[in-house]
């Protein structure tokens, strides 16, 4: 379990998110969503632990966030950046393997995995400088993933990406939070939190939905309570309904 | 060891023998192996080897510390000069020749190293008391800590630099004038085994502190936030990096002066031939510092001036140019 309790976050002297409670369950994939500056990549720095709370707390299965050894902390959580400018041209095998750090060990075998799950064997040579967006967004998840965290926290993962690759990624993230790690297929799998700005891919493919606005939570629940249509004109400021059925809705949205 | 580990240390093994034998004057190997020349064996056991070793020692120094800077601020030009800690030395030796009258006579001879050392010391202190004070806030992304440090780097580095070329107007006398413009252009001539001893325990101190640093270097590569997720202490970084660059560049310019350039070009030299990761260049950039010092200074010594050319001079007439073509080809292909 991971939980927002009373959380306060503060940036720049600036209060960005205000008094959030959330117990987030493994096994699940929660959407973080809002308009622009509602604190959405703020809470998720907050939940992995990287942004300290200025009150309240963030708990991971029971103990503050804050009091876990970094490292400790980082076996637990794995976060990736909106934002992930790769300084150095390392090879994707290379880049991917930087997911052990916080073990300390080369992880193999969880290195192998994640390049498969991923699909990046064949690129697993090729400088990151010669990879596609796509390409690159993978990889970048990949290094998460070999990590082998319990929590996957990621800032708009899907920001940079086409179709065909935004459903590959999802059905990744579907895939690790129902299979347990291990692959003993009992028991919840790993807990995913995603930022989304896509409204329709959180209705389809979120468990659960956060909406924040102004740094504070407004709905939180079910996508299709959360993401009704008087939450997205409260959130948004924009007339919206949903088309077609539970699973596969678009979102048609127009001046209000 | 990694390949680059190995060529660098194969390149040093062939330059050492070379660098003994070359200067005014040449060295016959055969002439010592025979037992001829006293003064051959003079030569070498007294000036040629301390000046190579100092070599080494100085170039390993600041090819290491050069690598770390690189990774620590994510950015192929880094140069460990730039970050205040070698222009403060720098000022402490300046101080030293200022402050000549005042020294015990026993104490005159270890003025300078000591001065530039102290001087190293209060650049690394003020580098971390001023970037070592990110509030929480700014570490969680808001501006953080390597912009901080960068421009704390900065600002020391400039201060210093006016500090030094005030004290250069309005130097006592003319010698001291002199000697400190010399001094300044850094060298290794008429170094001994003292300054071997000063500075190796420093400098390899310094680089066992960078190689501790190695692999949150290697965190640094996806970002700051990645790699605090990863587990990497900032704190902890930051102090490693700000010591380990201030035992070997200030050790190193105790001892030699100003010796620019060799940190920034040796990284660039030595990163085709690694998997490109911080923790992969260290190593080999020490022993490519120590190659680059140790051959600048044979060829310094062996040039027909009438003056010996100084060590800091050439290295920038050679590191000045090679910047200039880096930064064309990073314009047109990326890092």
């Amino acid at each position: 379990m991971l939980a927002a309790e009373n959380l306060i976050l503060m940036r720049g002297g600036k209060p960005v998110v205000e008094s959030l409670t959330a117990a987030l369950t493994p096994g699940t994939i929660t959407a973080i969503v809002g308009p622009n500056g509602a604190g959405k990549s703020s809470l998720l720095l907050g939940l992995a632990g990287l942004l300290e709370p200025a009150a309240g707390s963030v708990m991971l299965d029971g103990q503050a966030l804050a009091a876990f050894p970094p490292r400790t902390r980082a076996q637990a959580i794995g976060y990736l950046p909106q934002t992930p400018d790769i300084a150095w041209d390392v090879a994707v095998e290379n880049l991917v393997a930087l997911g052990r750090l916080p073990w300390r060990d080369r992880g193999t075998a969880a290195v192998e995995a994640a390049l498969g799950a991923l699909a990046l064997e064949p690129l697993r040579n090729r400088p990151v400088s010669q990879l596609s967006g796509g390409e690159r967004a993978r990889v970048l998840l990949a290094r998460v993933l070999a990590g082998e965290p319990r929590w996957i926290l990621a800032d708009e993962p899907l920001a940079a990406l086409d179709l065909a690759h935004q459903l590959s990624l999802i059905a990744y993230f579907k895939a690790c939070a129902r299979v347990e790690q291990g692959g003993g297929g009992q028991g919840p799998g790993q807990g995913v939190v995603v930022v989304l700005h896509d409204l329709a891919i959180a209705m389809n493919h979120a468990d659960r939905v956060l909406v924040l606005k102004d740094g504070r939570l407004i709905a939180d629940g079910p996508p299709e309570t959360a993401l009704a249509a008087d939450v997205i004109a409260q959130g948004w400021g924009v007339a919206a309904r949903w088309l077609g059925d539970a699973g596969e809705r678009a979102l048609v949205a127009g001046e209000v | 060891m990694n390949r680059a580990s190995l060529i660098f240390a194969a390149l040093l093994v062939v330059l050492v023998p070379l660098s003994l034998l070359a200067g005014r004057v040449w060295i016959d190997p055969f002439d010592i192996a025979g037992g001829g020349i006293a003064n051959a064996a003079l030569i070498l056991a007294e000036l040629r080897l301390p000046r190579a070793v100092l070599a080494i020692i100085i170039g390993a120094g600041l090819g290491a510390a050069g690598a770390a800077m690189q990774g620590y601020l994510r950015n192929p030009l880094a140069d460990p000069g730039l970050f205040g800690i070698a222009p403060m030395a720098a000022l402490g030796a300046v101080a030293s020749f200022w402050l000549g009258a005042l020294i015990p006579p026993a104490w005159a001879a270890w003025s300078l190293p000591l001065l530039a050392l102290i001087g190293a010391g209060t650049g690394m202190a003020l580098l971390a008391l001023i970037a070592g004070r990110t509030s929480s806030d700014a570490a969680g992304g808001a501006g953080g800590g390597i912009a901080l440090f960068t421009l704390a780097g900065l600002m020391i580095a400039s201060l210093a630099g006016a500090l030094t070329a005030l004290a250069i107007t309005l130097a006592p006398n003319p010698f001291a004038l002199s000697e400190i413009v010399m001094w300044l252009n850094g060298a290794l001539t008429d170094r001994s085994w003292r300054e071997v001893m000063l500075a190796a325990p420093l400098v390899a101190a310094g680089i066992a502190v960078l190689a501790l640093a190695a692999r949150s270097l290697d965190a640094l590569t996806l970002g700051e936030d990645a790699a605090r997720s990863m587990g990497l202490n900032p704190a902890r970084l930051l102090a490693l990096l700000v010591i380990g660059v201030g035992l070997t560049v200030g050790a190193g310019v105790a001892v030699a002066g100003i010796i620019g350039f060799v940190g920034l070009v040796v990284p660039h030299l030595v990163r085709p031939l690694t998997d490109r990761l911080p923790s992969s260049l260290i190593g080999p950039s020490a022993l490519a510092g120590a190659c680059l010092v140790l051959a600048a200074d044979s060829i310094v010594r062996v040039l027909p001036l009438v003056t010996e050319l100084r060590l800091g001079i050439a290295l920038s007439l050679i590191g000045a140019p090679f910047f200039g073509w880096l930064l064309l080809r990073m314009r047109r292909v990326g890092l």
